[in-house]
């Protein structure tokens, strides 16, 4: 807990060797030994969203994604400043309808869901998609 | 040079209701003010319907239902959240940048070290296709040595332009022919008085405004309209003001859903608008000295009698306590309201304005209640904003704000709620 303390204070500083020869004199007197475990409380937001700026919620309908566990009602993370690759889920516009699926893109493009009662989507000629971001977590309440 | 950028956010309003409507892509979108008064939001498709900014909706409103147009009242809840998002992204982009209105923003792009056109042509289209994939909003960009020239780069990228929504002008030649291409009235800070005066005078384009001697404009005209000329030459003489100025006046007005006859009822909604525009002085931390009330019957309903009235009122000393502006809007309203007319729109407005910090109490005031005054505010405030209403006494009942916002959108980015559907079917 200490090393990384005052190496992150010093880390400019510091030559790229750095002994912990420094550690041993800090401590003055005797510190609160709670002192170490100041923490700040877990953040949510800071865990699901990286770039806020380019995130948007949406709410998933249905189970057709059920089998990578987007349950009906579950909350989606999509951040739209991350390019989707192949298998990635994401969130896309279908012909003006909002779609989160897996998205193929090799051999031919088209939109998987994860439950065998749902056939892919596969994309045909003057079909217009738009894919709008990437799916990075989705929050199942319970 | 160094170089400025405007970006300008297309039909914002209309964008942003796009971002969760895929399906309204390239149809026509209007967004009406509170109360589905106005048209204040077209999308383009909208504008070559022919529909005016401004216009009242029950003049337009069969025309376009008739081309298949889709209609919202305004949700600033949304356009609130995305407009931060866009400045946002953009604050991270430039060194600094002014916030020049909700969809609008100066940026200083000396930090980018933009050396020719090429670089600040490839800027933009970075800048704009970052906006456009991370939000969803289509953005004109304009960029140039003055903010002034900024404004005529982004008019012409509405049209005349290689790249759409994008223009730069990064050296004299270029300033030069973009000038010629635009006319007066379209330059910044040309109103239309003085489009009419220049036009006299055989001005018609921004080129020949920019070729008058800066010193002859200063003594016939405006030291206003000098500036202007200097920085059409590409001579700044505006910067980037990057905390906004304090705000000179506030008003709160509403059209009415149903026209009011009788003073008893006119008095409380008058109240309610005190009671807000209370609520937004202090949070501009401002006090006021004067208040002002107005009302008015419509002016486009034929056949109606016709009467719209305003009286100032000077308060005691400079305040912000919603009692003293209530018992201001008690004073002013019998004096200028009449019986037997059918008002369709009032407001109440506040100024005078003095610094919170600078007030100079009177002899008379009692320290010691003005404080507690102050408490008293700022905890109603604290407590309206969680959404239990305090409310005056004198105020209405009625939530009249809700009425006729018919065909809202949900507030997709503020409310877990209201969030948009995918897979639905």
């Amino acid at each position: 807990m200490k090393v990384s303390y005052i190496d992150k204070i010093f880390a400019d500083d510091l030559p790229t060797q750095f002994t912990p020869l420094l550690i041993e004199k800090v401590p003055v007197g005797f510190p609160s030994p709670a002192n170490d475990y100041l923490e700040t409380p877990i953040d949510l937001n800071k865990y699901l969203i990286k770039n806020p700026t380019a995130t948007f919620l949406v709410r998933a309908s249905g189970d057709s994604m059920i089998g990578i566990n987007i349950g009906d009602q579950a909350v989606l993370v999509v951040d739209r400043s991350i390019k989707p690759t192949h298998n990635s889920v994401v969130v896309a516009s279908l012909d003006g309808d909002f779609l989160c699926k897996k998205l193929q893109m090799k051999p031919r493009i088209a939109l998987i869901s994860e439950n065998p009662n749902y056939p892919p989507v596969y994309i045909g000629y003057g079909q217009d998609l738009n894919i709008i971001g990437t799916v990075t977590a989705a929050i199942n309440k319970f | 040079m160094k170089l400025l950028a405007l970006v300008d956010c297309d039909s914002f309003y209309a964008s942003c209701e796009r971002i969760f409507r895929p399906d309204l892509k390239s149809k026509p979108v209007v967004v009406l003010s509170n109360n589905d008064g106005c048209v204040i939001a077209r999308s383009k498709e909208a504008k070559d319907l022919g529909i005016e900014m401004g216009i009242p909706w029950f003049k337009v409103k069969q025309k376009f239902l008739a081309h298949k147009g889709h209609v919202f009242s305004s949700n600033f809840a949304l356009y609130g959240d995305i407009s931060k998002r866009v400045m946002h992204v953009l604050s991270n982009i430039a060194k600094s940048i002014e916030v020049y209105s909700v969809d609008e923003a100066f940026l200083d792009l000396d930090n980018l070290d933009l050396k020719s056109y090429r670089a600040g042509t490839d800027f933009a289209i970075y800048c704009r296709n970052l906006i456009w994939q991370w939000i969803g909003i289509p953005v004109r960009i304009g960029i140039a040595p003055t903010k002034t020239l900024t404004k005529i780069a982004s008019y012409l990228a509405k049209t005349k332009t290689k790249y759409p929504g994008i223009f730069c002008i990064t050296n004299k030649k270029q300033i030069q022919s973009a000038l010629k291409q635009v006319p007066l009235r379209a330059v910044w800070g040309i109103g239309n008085q003085l489009n009419k005066k220049l036009g006299m005078a055989g001005l018609k384009t921004a080129y020949d405004l920019a070729n008058v001697d800066a010193r002859l404009i200063r003594d016939k005209y405006s030291v206003m309209l000098e500036r202007t000329v200097r920085e059409l030459n590409g001579e700044r003489c505006l910067e980037l003001e990057e905390h906004p100025p304090t705000k000179k006046q506030i008003i709160v007005s509403r059209s009415f859903s149903k026209n009011i006859i009788h003073l008893q009822d006119l008095s409380p909604i008058m109240k309610d608008f005190g009671v807000r525009a209370g609520e937004k002085l202090r949070k501009e931390k401002q006090l006021c000295s004067q208040i002002g009330v107005f009302i008015r019957t419509s002016p486009f309903r034929a056949g109606n009698m016709k009467h719209q009235a305003s009286k100032l009122y000077a308060l005691p000393g400079p305040t912000n306590d919603t009692r003293d502006i209530l018992h201001g809007i008690k004073y002013i309203l019998p004096k200028i309201f009449k019986e037997g007319y059918l008002y369709a729109k009032a407001g109440v407005l506040l100024k005078g304005f003095v610094d919170y910090h600078v007030k100079q109490y009177s002899l008379f005031d009692d320290q010691l209640s003005l404080k507690q005054n102050d408490v008293l505010m700022t905890q109603i405030d604290q407590i309206n904003a969680e959404e239990y209403r305090i409310n005056f006494a004198a105020q209405s009942k009625i939530n009249y704000t809700n009425i006729r916002r018919a065909r809202v959108s949900p507030r997709y980015t503020t409310k877990l709620n209201e969030l948009p559907i995918v897979n639905r079917k």
